[in-house]
């Protein structure tokens, strides 16, 4: 058991650690930050770890990455309840709550297949985000449900 | 107004409604003092779905402000059918043209195209989504017969597809409208026009038999039914049918019922509806030339 917390949570030395994720949406949240490891970056991840707060949670680590604030903002799409910890040298230097964005662009697929951006046209999808979910700011097109389905990877 | 794109009827305030209507009506009343307002304007006019109405009024608005126009013609003989992309032909055109006018099947390709392109464009159809200057000549039309406000409206048929439905529905939210919407249900409003509705707080209600309402309304506007919607033709005759409406219909409307529809029909007005008052739809057709000589008049800079 103390193995496997410590392996848990081993600290890293430089990088981001996302906390508090909802149980089964780390995998999401690396597809919707593009983080797919071909670029070599060293990620750890968590699922369905036991959360006083959530019951249940992921924790996703980057190492040597420290995210940007609109990386971290489209976060709150699928992952509202997110806490962002910023490592140098194995200390937090920054640790702060994921904030809903007005409007994402290039994250999320538009569900309207008859819509422009789903074409070949030189347009990146954009979706103004609504209190209860997201509208995409072409065809109008309100996704309230499952947002990650339609995360763009 | 001063609009350098016209994309949806979100964008139009009841102010922006009522300044191109009351031009339309100076327009209509006089409309030898609008013959040279325009002489060298060109309008380039890129249909890339079928259009009779929208097509030849912009052609004939146009010409009689003084302009003319410049056509991109059908889609298999331009360059779209080499494989161009849309955003390259409205770039393309803009050096063409002074203003354009879009036709495309696809929902937001006006939005997209306007961030192309320098000179104005306006929306005309695009897909499910809007066609914002048929809802100026259906307002003007409505103005005609039956005033703006402290209005009810009942609007029938395809109003899942049909964007002129879309772009009417949001232009009376301006306005003291009651709307009652009448469709199968497979064919209601989509979620998105249902959500803006409600948060402009319209008083909406929606309804799957005209009966319960067409009493009630001083305006009923009906769209076409449209058969490839439905994977099976049983289907669409079944549905297709309770939304036909004839003169016998009609006896249960009030006398002064305004009946519109924004063409072309199929057969969801029978030919005996032409003769009765209530019958509205060829001149909602025609006022669409006066109105859309207003919009381009103002897009054009006819204002300074």
């Amino acid at each position: 058991m103390t193995d496997d917390r410590q392996l848990r949570v081993s600290k890293i030395e430089n990088g981001t650690v996302i906390d508090h994720i909802a149980g089964g949406q780390a995998l999401n949240v690396l597809a919707i930050l593009g983080i797919d490891g071909t670029a070599g970056e060293v990620v750890s991840i968590g699922m369905n770890v036991p959360s006083d707060r959530l019951g249940r949670k992921d924790v996703v680590k980057v190492e040597n990455r420290e995210l940007s604030q609109s990386e971290l903002d489209v976060l709150s799409l699928i992952a509202p309840a997110a806490t962002v910890n910023i490592i140098r040298d194995y200390d937090v230097v920054d640790k702060h709550l994921v904030e809903r964005p007005d409007h994402v662009t290039g994250i999320l697929q538009c569900p309207n297949h008859n819509c422009i951006t789903t074409e070949e046209e030189p347009v990146d999808s954009r979706f103004e985000v609504l209190d209860d979910g997201v509208r995409c700011e072409y065809c109008d097109t309100i996704i309230r449900e499952n947002l990650a389905a339609h995360i763009l990877v | 107004m001063r609009q350098d794109h016209i994309i949806s009827a979100k964008q139009l305030s009841r102010a922006d409604i009522e300044t191109v209507l009351d031009r339309a009506s100076d327009i209509a009343s006089d409309p030898g003092a609008y013959a040279d307002r325009h002489p060298n304007a060109l309008l380039g006019l890129l249909f890339f779905e079928p259009s009779t109405r929208t097509k030849m009024s912009f052609s004939a608005a146009i010409k009689r402000l003084g302009g003319d126009i410049v056509d991109m013609g059908p889609v298999e003989y331009s360059s779209v059918k080499k494989g161009e992309s849309l955003a390259d032909t409205v770039r393309v055109v803009e050096g063409y043209a002074d203003a354009l006018v879009l036709r495309h099947p696809s929902e937001g390709s006006a939005k997209m195209a306007t961030e192309h392109v320098d000179v104005p464009l306006i929306n005309g159809g695009d897909g499910a989504g809007q066609h914002p200057t048929q809802t100026l000549l259906d307002l003007y039309t409505i103005r005609e017969n039956a005033g703006l406000d402290d209005l009810t409206i009942g609007i029938m048929g395809d109003l899942k597809y049909g964007r002129t439905v879309h772009s009417l529905a949001y232009a009376l939210t301006n306005f003291d409208t009651r709307q009652h919407f009448v469709s199968p249900d497979s064919l209601k409003l989509p979620r998105n026009v249902r959500y803006d509705l409600h948060e402009a707080g319209s008083s909406i209600k929606e309804h799957t038999e005209l009966d319960d309402i067409l009493p009630s309304l001083d305006v009923l506007y009906v769209t076409r039914i449209q058969r490839e919607r439905f994977p099976d033709e049983s289907e669409y005759r079944e549905v297709a049918g309770q939304y036909q409406i004839d003169a016998g219909t009609l006896e249960a409307a009030k006398d002064d019922l305004t009946v519109m529809h924004p063409l072309p029909r199929v057969d969801e007005i029978a030919y005996d509806v032409d003769e009765t008052s209530h019958a509205n739809y060829f001149q909602q057709a025609h006022n669409a030339v006066p109105v859309r000589m207003a919009l381009l008049d103002m897009l054009l800079g006819g204002d300074q």
